[in-house]
């Protein structure tokens, strides 16, 4: 940061331009070298920092973080598969003319070809348009789920950790009892008793058996921040619960939460693939990764391409998310490097 | 000053206070006692004893002056401030603002009353939200108690306040990591002004600070108080800077004062024998003077204010302790047979003057 540095060089002067010493117990008029002229000189020091021109500005603990993102290579690289990602998922006809409903029997199997760029499937159907249509379904879920997550296991864990007592002891037992379920097991009961499945049913699944590792982690992090000198000090001045919640406490505490979050949005997407590779995700009328790679391993001698082309972008889209959840974790806490 | 809290300006506030007659109480402290319960059991918690971290202090803190409070680490002296912050709730005795009980007060009163009482934190460090701009640190206060200035004064007031600490009204909107820790004080202290306070409590506002840069804060909080008519209560361990800036001392064991006076009955004229031994503790910077004074060294630990040691608190480590120490608690009262500045109230059965700095 060599910006801050020439900024506390010019601050410097500041701090230590005052010279009086204390004096020893017998003799305290020591300590006591002028006041006024101090003061002068101080006036006269502080002004000295403005002349580093605009690239001072100042920058929060936020922008920080910015700062140390943009210098992480890592973050480039899944930032820019991500945002190639997240276009395809909502303008696919940019990158395929081809209806993936389409599907003439004939053209069954086919290997990958100008006509074809992936193949085609079991029932003929385009596999290069239906990845393509396909990575709708994925984001849509991998995002959605990570903000319901972030707001349930959030606000318990900021519930329990802020406020303490028998509701913390309640709330931390209702989190172990969900601990204690496993995520794929109770997406499968719950999608199970759904007949209509759409892509919000599989959110709802994931967000309500998904929160708990949130929900922990707020609460340690809130309980950290709660102890500190600045929120006892906006106690001492009267402020209300909500003010110390909303402008002390959470801002300071939802780092953590935001680094896993980021890498758990992944997962979700590969836990949706996963369900409706089980069959009881999303219906087979929707398009998705999972669906078509479950239907593809039929086939799996005969036509691998049908397999591949979607499993690599499921791959490439868990990867891009769990690296930008890296870089994010590097840049909020730079402890851990 | 209370005619001045609403809708002044910092500058208006430089015209210098007259000095006030001593004498004039505006904060006073009867009894007060605080009591953290010991528990055991995770569910079903029982109690089975309390730790009585402030047990019956009572002073009074007159307009304008500089009580300094000090002790070593456990005292209780910052479990007093947290308690006049109203920070934890009181267990027994009462704390009365110009002669009303904050007990009794509730809601508006209450809040408006609060107002008067800020205070300034140890650490320069934690006391500062590190995602929140000097603008928003000191301007906090106007946000919870939105009568004492219009929301578009605020701005202006937030740099007024900052020019009256000595930092540049220009940096409002820099963060906290931006500044020293010298600045970091000043901006806390900022703070604690910004609703126009009669009494600031200073909870060891410099003993996280360099040496020199200690002197800075402390010259500030004298020129505050010498502008703004401040009284200060004053809580520190570094017995020279209490000297420098306090009128009156209170020395504080176990959660009791020992000796309360003013710097000079203090200092000079320490009659309870735990004074005598924090002061010959004191470094000398004169070799001379180092060889030919007494040092007093207390032999075992501070008991745990769990279980206090009966009738005086400090029979276990003195060495005038005798059957009555034990027996019957030590007032803190004027003791006969002392005259001069050795009149002082001293809880001490066996209250004598000592000469410990060689001063006179």
């Amino acid at each position: 940061m060599p910006d801050m540095n020439k900024q506390q060089r010019e601050q410097l002067p500041t701090a230590s331009d005052e010279q009086p010493q204390f004096g020893s117990i017998e003799n305290p008029g020591l300590m006591l070298a002028d006041e006024e002229g101090t003061t002068l000189e101080k006036r006269g020091a502080y002004a000295a920092p403005e002349v580093q021109g605009p690239q001072s500005k100042p920058r929060g603990a936020w922008g920080e973080a910015w700062r140390e993102l943009r210098h992480n290579p890592s973050f480039y690289v899944s930032g820019v598969l991500l945002l190639f990602l997240i276009f395809m998922a909502f303008f696919p006809g940019v990158f395929t003319d081809i209806d993936p409903r389409h599907c003439p029997i004939l053209d069954t199997n086919k290997d990958p070809s100008g006509d074809h760029w992936f193949g085609t499937n079991v029932q003929g159907c385009d596999v290069y348009a239906r990845t393509v249509f396909g990575a709708r379904a994925s984001i849509i879920v991998g995002v959605a789920t990570t903000a319901l997550i972030v707001v349930i296991g959030g606000l318990i864990g900021a519930l329990s950790g802020y406020f303490g007592g028998w509701l913390d002891t309640i709330l931390a037992r209702v989190t172990d009892i969900f601990f204690g379920i496993p995520l794929l097991l109770a997406a499968l009961v719950f999608m199970s008793s759904f007949k209509d499945r759409t892509v919000w049913t599989v959110v709802a699944a994931l967000g309500i058996f998904g929160w708990m590792q949130i929900a922990r982690i707020m609460r340690g992090s809130v309980i950290t921040v709660k102890k500190s000198d600045y929120v006892v000090a906006a106690r001492a001045l009267g402020a209300g619960t909500g003010r110390i919640l909303g402008r002390h406490v959470l801002p300071n505490a939802i780092a953590p939460v935001i680094v896993v979050a980021t890498i758990s949005l992944g997962t979700f997407i590969a836990t949706e693939a996963t369900l409706s590779f089980l069959g009881i995700g999303l219906p087979p009328t929707e398009i998705s990764w999972g669906a078509d790679i479950s239907s593809a391993t039929t086939a799996l001698r005969d036509s691998p391409y049908q397999l591949i082309f979607p499993s690599i972008f499921l791959s490439v889209t868990v990867f891009s998310f769990i690296l930008l959840g890296d870089a994010v974790r590097d840049a909020l806490d730079p402890k851990l490097r | 000053m209370a005619e001045s809290s609403n809708g002044a300006t910092a500058a208006d506030l430089r015209k210098v206070v007259q000095p006030v007659a001593q004498g004039e109480p505006i904060l006073q402290v009867r009894g007060l006692v605080k009591h953290f319960p010991i528990t055991q059991g995770i569910l079903f918690q029982k109690k089975i004893g309390a730790v009585k971290a402030v047990d019956g202090v009572t002073f009074d803190l007159m307009k304008g002056e500089t009580l300094g409070l000090v002790g070593e680490s456990g005292c209780g002296k910052s479990t007093v401030a947290r308690l006049l912050m109203n920070l934890e709730s009181i267990t027994k005795g009462s704390v009365l603002y110009k002669g009303d009980d904050l007990a009794k007060l509730s809601g508006r009163a209450l809040k408006a009353v609060r107002r008067n009482i800020q205070m300034v934190f140890q650490d320069p460090y934690t006391s500062l939200n590190p995602r929140m701009t000097v603008a928003d640190i000191v301007g906090e206060p106007y946000d919870i108690h939105p009568e004492v200035a219009p929301r578009g004064d605020r701005k202006r007031r937030v740099q007024e306040l900052l020019d009256l600490v000595g930092l540049n009204p220009e940096h409002i909107n820099r963060y906290p990591h931006q500044f020293s820790g010298g600045q970091r004080q000043r901006i806390g202290i900022a703070r604690g002004l910004a609703l126009n306070p009669e009494i600031i409590i200073a909870d060891e506002p410099v003993s996280a600070l360099d040496v020199s840069v200690q002197a800075q804060v402390v010259n500030l909080l004298e020129k505050l108080q010498n502008e703004l008519g401040l009284s200060y209560l004053f809580i520190a361990h570094d017995l020279s800077v209490v000297r420098h800036i306090s009128d009156r001392v209170a020395v504080m064991y176990l959660g009791r004062i020992a000796e309360i006076g003013t710097d000079a009955q203090i200092y000079d004229h320490p009659t309870h024998p735990y004074t005598q031994a924090l002061l010959s503790a004191v470094p000398v910077p004169d070799p001379d003077g180092r060889e030919h004074r007494e040092r007093i060294i207390l032999t075992g630990d501070v008991p745990s204010p769990a279980n206090p040691p009966s009738g005086c608190r400090f029979r276990t480590r003195c060495w005038k302790a005798q059957d009555i120490c034990a027996e019957q608690e030590p007032l803190l009262q004027i003791r006969t047979g002392l005259d001069g500045l050795a009149a002082h109230d001293s809880a001490c059965h066996f209250a004598e003057e000592k000469d410990i700095v060689g001063a006179s």
